[in-house]
C-alpha cells in the first residue's frame, strides 16, 4: 500500500468517526429537551484519534497483524501448565480466608466471584460445549434463587435441604423451555431465551403476592454447618456451631463458611463438567456443536442431546442461584436482569468457549473489576461489549485459549 | 365499540413503527442469515439523533414544523445509516465464514456497547421532547366514546406507507435490488457473476438503519420520551414481528409489525398491561413452535 493510499484510507476512517461522533458525542440535550451543550472538542479528539490509529494500523506489516496470528495460533499449551496453574489457583482459593488477605470485604467479593465462576461453568456447558447460545441464562439463576427463598419463607426449609431442589427446579424449567424451542435454529434459540429471561423477570416483578414484587424477599437463612447455625445465641434445643466447638462468635465465620461452601460446589461442578465431557453425552454435545448434520447422519438425536445440555446448564444455574440467595440474604428481580446474563455470557466468551480454566479466570476478573472504582464500573459494560466484538474478531477461541479437546487422536 | 376502534388506531400506529424496524432485521437475515442484535440499538440511536436535532434546530430558530421535520428526517436517516454501516464493517464483515456463533456473539457485544455508549454520552435519565405536532380530528363517536386520530398518527402511518412503497420499488426495480436478491440466494455465485457482495451487504445495513432511524423519529414524536434502553424491547418486538411475518420476507415484516402493534395495543387495553411484553414474547415462542417459517415465509432448506 502506498503512502497516498494509506492517508486516503485514514482520512476516510476519520470522516466516518466524525459522522459517528458528531451527533451523540457533540451534543447533549437537557433532560427536558429545552437546551443543549456542545462538546465539539471531544468530537475533534475522536476524529483525530481515528485518523492516527488507522494510519498506524496500516503501517503494521501484514505478518504481524493480530487476527491472522490469532486464528492460526490455536495450538494448545502443554497439559502440565494448565494443571499447574489450576492447582495454584485452587490452593490460593483454599488459603485465602486464613491468609492476611482474608478481610471481610475480600471474602465477600471472593464468594461472589466463585458464584460467577459456577455460573460461567454452567453456561459453558450450554454455549461452550453444546454450542447453544443462551441469552436468558439468568432466568435459571433466578429460578434457583427464588425457589430457595420461597421454600425457606413458606416451609422453613434450610439451605441444605433446598439446594438439590433449587437445581432440580431450575433444571425442570430448562427442560420445559428447551422442549419446544431447542428444535429451532441457533439464532432463534438466542432470541427466545432472551425473551424467556425477560418473561421471568417481568413475572417476578409483578406477581407481588408470591414473589414480593420489586421489594423482593428477605430474611433468607444462611447455610448451617452440618445442622448447626453459626450465631451468637440459639433458641432452645439447637446447638450452635460456636457452642459445639467452643469458639467465640464472629460474623466473619459465616462469610468464611459460605465461601468454602461455594468453593466446594465450584470444585464439584468443575469435576462434573470435566468428567461429563468424556461420557457419550458430553462427546455428543461437542460433536453437535461442530456439525449438527453429521451428528444426525450418525444416528444421534440432536434434540435430546441439546435438551440434556440445556437442562444440565440450567441446573448449575439453579445451584448458583441458591448460593447467591444464601449469600445476599435478600433477593429482588433487580439482580436478574439482562445485564447479568450478558455478564455471564461475556465471561464464557472471554474465557474461551469450552475452556474450564479460562472461564474461571475470566469470571474472577470480571467479578472483581467493579471494585476498582466507580468510574471504572461505569465503563464496565461498555468494555464488555467492545471486548466481545474484539474477541470474536481476533481470538474467537477466547482470551486465554487453554481449551484442551476432550477427545484427541494422538499422533502415531 | 368506540374503545375498540381507538385501540385499533393506536395499534396500527405502533405497528407501523415496529414494521419499520422489522424490515431491517428481515433484510439482514435474508442476505447474511444472521440476527442483527444491534439493530434495536440502531433504532435507539436514531431516536436520540432525532431528538438532539429537534432541539438544535429549535435553538437555531428553525421552528416551522414541516421544515424542521423534513430536516430532522434527512439528518437522522443519514447519520444513523453511518452507524449501521460502521456496525457491519467493524463487527460483522470480518466474521463471515467464521464459526456459527461468532457473528451472533459479536452482534450482542455490539448491542451492549452501543447501549452503554449512549448511556455514557447522553446520560441515564429519560429525555423528553415537548410535543411538536398536536391536534387531530374526531373519527367517530359511539356509545359515549370518541375515537380520535391525531395528525401525528396519520403522518406516522403515511410516512411508513410511502417508505415501504419506495423501498419495495428499490428492491424490485433497481440494479441494487437485483444484486441484493441475487446475494440473498447464493452469495458465492453472485460474487462470481460480478456482484460486489460486500458492497451489497453494506447497503442492506445502511437501508435498514435508515428505516430504523425513521422509526426512532416517529417514537420520539409520538411518545416524547426516550432513554438509552428503548432499543432493547423495541428490538425484540420488531424481531418477533419479522419472525411472525416470516423472516426474509418484506411484506411479512410489515404484516408482522402491524400484528404485533395490534396485539400489544389490545392486550394493554383489555388485559393487565404490565404483562404486555410477556404476551409479545409468548407470541414469538408460539410462532416459532408451530410455524417457524412465519405467515409469509418460505420454508428453509438446510444445505450441507
Amino acid at each position: 500500500m502506498g503512502a497516498a493510499q494509506r492517508f486516503k484510507d485514514a482520512g476516510f476512517t476519520a470522516l466516518i468517526a466524525l459522522a459517528l461522533a458528531f451527533p451523540l458525542l457533540g451534543f447533549q440535550t437537557t433532560d427536558t429537551g429545552d437546551g443543549y451543550i456542545t462538546r465539539f472538542n471531544w468530537v475533534a479528539i475522536a476524529t483525530a484519534a481515528a485518523f492516527v490509529v488507522r494510519l498506524l494500523l496500516s503501517l503494521v506489516p501484514q505478518r504481524f497483524r493480530l487476527h491472522q496470528y490469532a486464528t492460526r495460533y490455536t495450538a494448545l499449551p502443554q497439559g502440565k501448565i494448565i494443571t499447574l496453574v489450576a492447582g495454584a489457583l485452587i490452593l490460593f482459593a483454599i488459603l485465602l480466608p486464613i491468609s492476611p488477605l482474608g478481610s471481610r470485604r475480600t471474602i465477600d467479593l471472593a464468594t461472589l466471584a466463585l458464584i460467577y465462576v459456577i455460573l460461567g461453568w454452567g453456561l459453558n456447558i450450554v454455549v461452550g460445549l453444546a454450542g447453544l447460545l443462551d441469552l436468558g441464562y439468568v432466568a435459571f439463576y433466578a429460578v434457583g434463587a427464588y425457589s430457595f427463598a420461597l421454600a425457606a419463607e413458606w416451609y422453613g426449609l434450610s439451605f441444605w435441604e433446598m439446594l438439590p431442589f433449587a437445581g432440580l427446579i431450575a433444571s425442570a424449567a430448562g427442560f420445559l423451555l428447551g422442549l419446544p424451542v431447542l428444535r429451532l435454529r441457533g439464532d432463534y434459540l438466542a432470541i427466545v431465551t432472551l425473551g424467556f429471561g425477560e418473561i421471568v423477570r417481568i413475572v417476578l416483578n409483578n406477581w407481588s403476592p408470591v414473589t414480593g414484587g420489586p421489594n423482593g424477599i428477605g430474611d433468607i437463612p444462611r447455610p448451617t454447618v452440618f445442622g448447626m447455625p453459626i450465631s451468637p445465641g440459639a433458641p432452645e434445643g439447637v446447638t450452635t456451631f460456636n457452642h459445639f466447638f467452643g469458639i467465640a462468635y464472629d460474623p466473619l465465620q459465616r462469610l468464611i463458611w459460605l465461601y468454602y461452601v461455594c468453593l466446594a460446589a465450584a470444585l464439584v461442578i468443575n469435576w462434573f463438567s470435566l468428567r461429563i465431557r468424556r461420557l457419550p453425552v458430553g462427546r455428543a454435545w461437542e460433536a453437535l456443536r461442530e456439525d449438527e448434520i453429521a451428528c444426525r447422519a450418525l444416528g444421534l438425536n440432536p434434540h435430546t442431546i441439546k435438551l440434556t445440555a440445556f437442562a444440565t446448564g440450567a441446573m448449575i444455574g439453579g445451584f448458583a442461584g441458591a448460593m447467591f440467595a444464601a449469600k445476599q440474604g435478600f433477593i429482588s428481580p433487580e439482580s436478574f436482569n439482562f445485564q447479568e446474563s450478558a455478564t455471564v455470557l461475556s465471561i464464557v466468551v472471554l474465557g474461551g468457549m469450552g475452556s474450564q480454566l479460562g472461564v474461571a479466570i475470566a469470571a474472577v476478573i470480571l467479578a472483581t473489576l467493579p471494585e476498582f472504582g466507580r468510574e471504572f464500573a461505569q465503563y464496565r459494560m461498555l468494555l464488555f461489549g467492545a471486548a466481545m466484538v474484539a474477541i470474536m474478531i481476533w481470538r474467537p477461541r477466547g482470551l486465554f485459549t487453554v481449551r484442551a479437546p476432550s477427545v484427541r487422536l494422538d499422533q502415531p | 365499540m368506540g374503545y375498540f376502534v381507538q385501540q385499533l388506531v393506536n395499534g396500527l400506529t405502533l405497528g407501523a413503527i415496529y414494521a419499520l424496524i422489522a424490515i431491517g432485521y428481515t433484510m439482514v437475515y435474508g442476505i447474511v442469515g444472521m440476527i442483527n442484535f444491534a439493530h434495536g440499538e440502531i433504532f435507539m440511536i436514531g431516536a436520540f439523533i432525532s431528538l438532539i436535532f429537534f432541539v438544535v434546530l429549535g435553538a437555531l430558530g428553525i421552528t416551522w414544523i414541516p421544515l424542521a421535520l423534513f430536516l430532522v428526517l434527512v439528518i437522522a436517516m443519514a447519520l444513523t445509516a453511518v452507524y449501521g454501516w460502521a456496525v457491519e464493517r467493524i463487527a460483522y464483515r470480518r466474521l463471515r465464514g467464521s464459526f456459527r456463533l461468532a457473528p451472533l456473539i459479536s452482534a450482542i457485544g455490539m448491542s451492549i456497547f452501543l447501549q452503554n455508549y449512549v448511556l455514557l454520552v447522553q446520560g441515564a435519565h429519560e429525555k423528553t421532547l415537548p410535543p411538536m405536532i398536536t391536534g387531530g380530528f374526531e373519527l367517530m363517536r359511539s356509545s359515549g366514546f370518541t375515537v380520535d386520530i391525531s395528525w401525528l398518527q396519520l403522518i406516522i402511518v403515511g410516512v411508513t406507507l410511502v417508505l415501504m412503497a419506495v423501498f419495495t420499488a428499490v428492491i424490485q426495480l433497481t440494479s441494487l435490488g437485483r444484486a441484493q436478491r441475487a446475494s440473498e440466494q447464493d452469495m458465492t455465485m453472485a460474487a462470481l457473476l460480478g456482484i460486489d457482495v460486500d458492497r451489497t451487504i453494506s447497503l442492506t445495513f445502511v437501508i435498514g438503519a435508515a428505516l430504523a432511524a425513521v422509526a426512532g423519529l416517529m417514537v420520539t414524536l409520538q411518545y416524547g420520551v426516550i432513554d438509552f434502553f428503548i432499543g432493547f424491547l423495541a428490538g425484540i418486538k420488531a424481531f418477533t414481528a419479522a419472525v411472525l411475518g416470516g423472516i426474509g420476507s418484506l411484506p411479512g415484516a410489515v404484516l408482522g409489525g402491524l400484528l404485533i402493534g395490534l396485539i400489544e395495543a389490545f392486550w394493554s387495553a383489555y388485559c393487565p398491561s404490565e404483562y404486555k411484553d410477556v404476551a409479545v414474547f409468548a407470541v414469538l415462542i408460539l410462532v416459532l413452535m408451530f410455524r417457524p417459517t412465519g405467515l409469509l415465509g418460505r420454508p428453509e432448506v438446510e444445505k450441507v
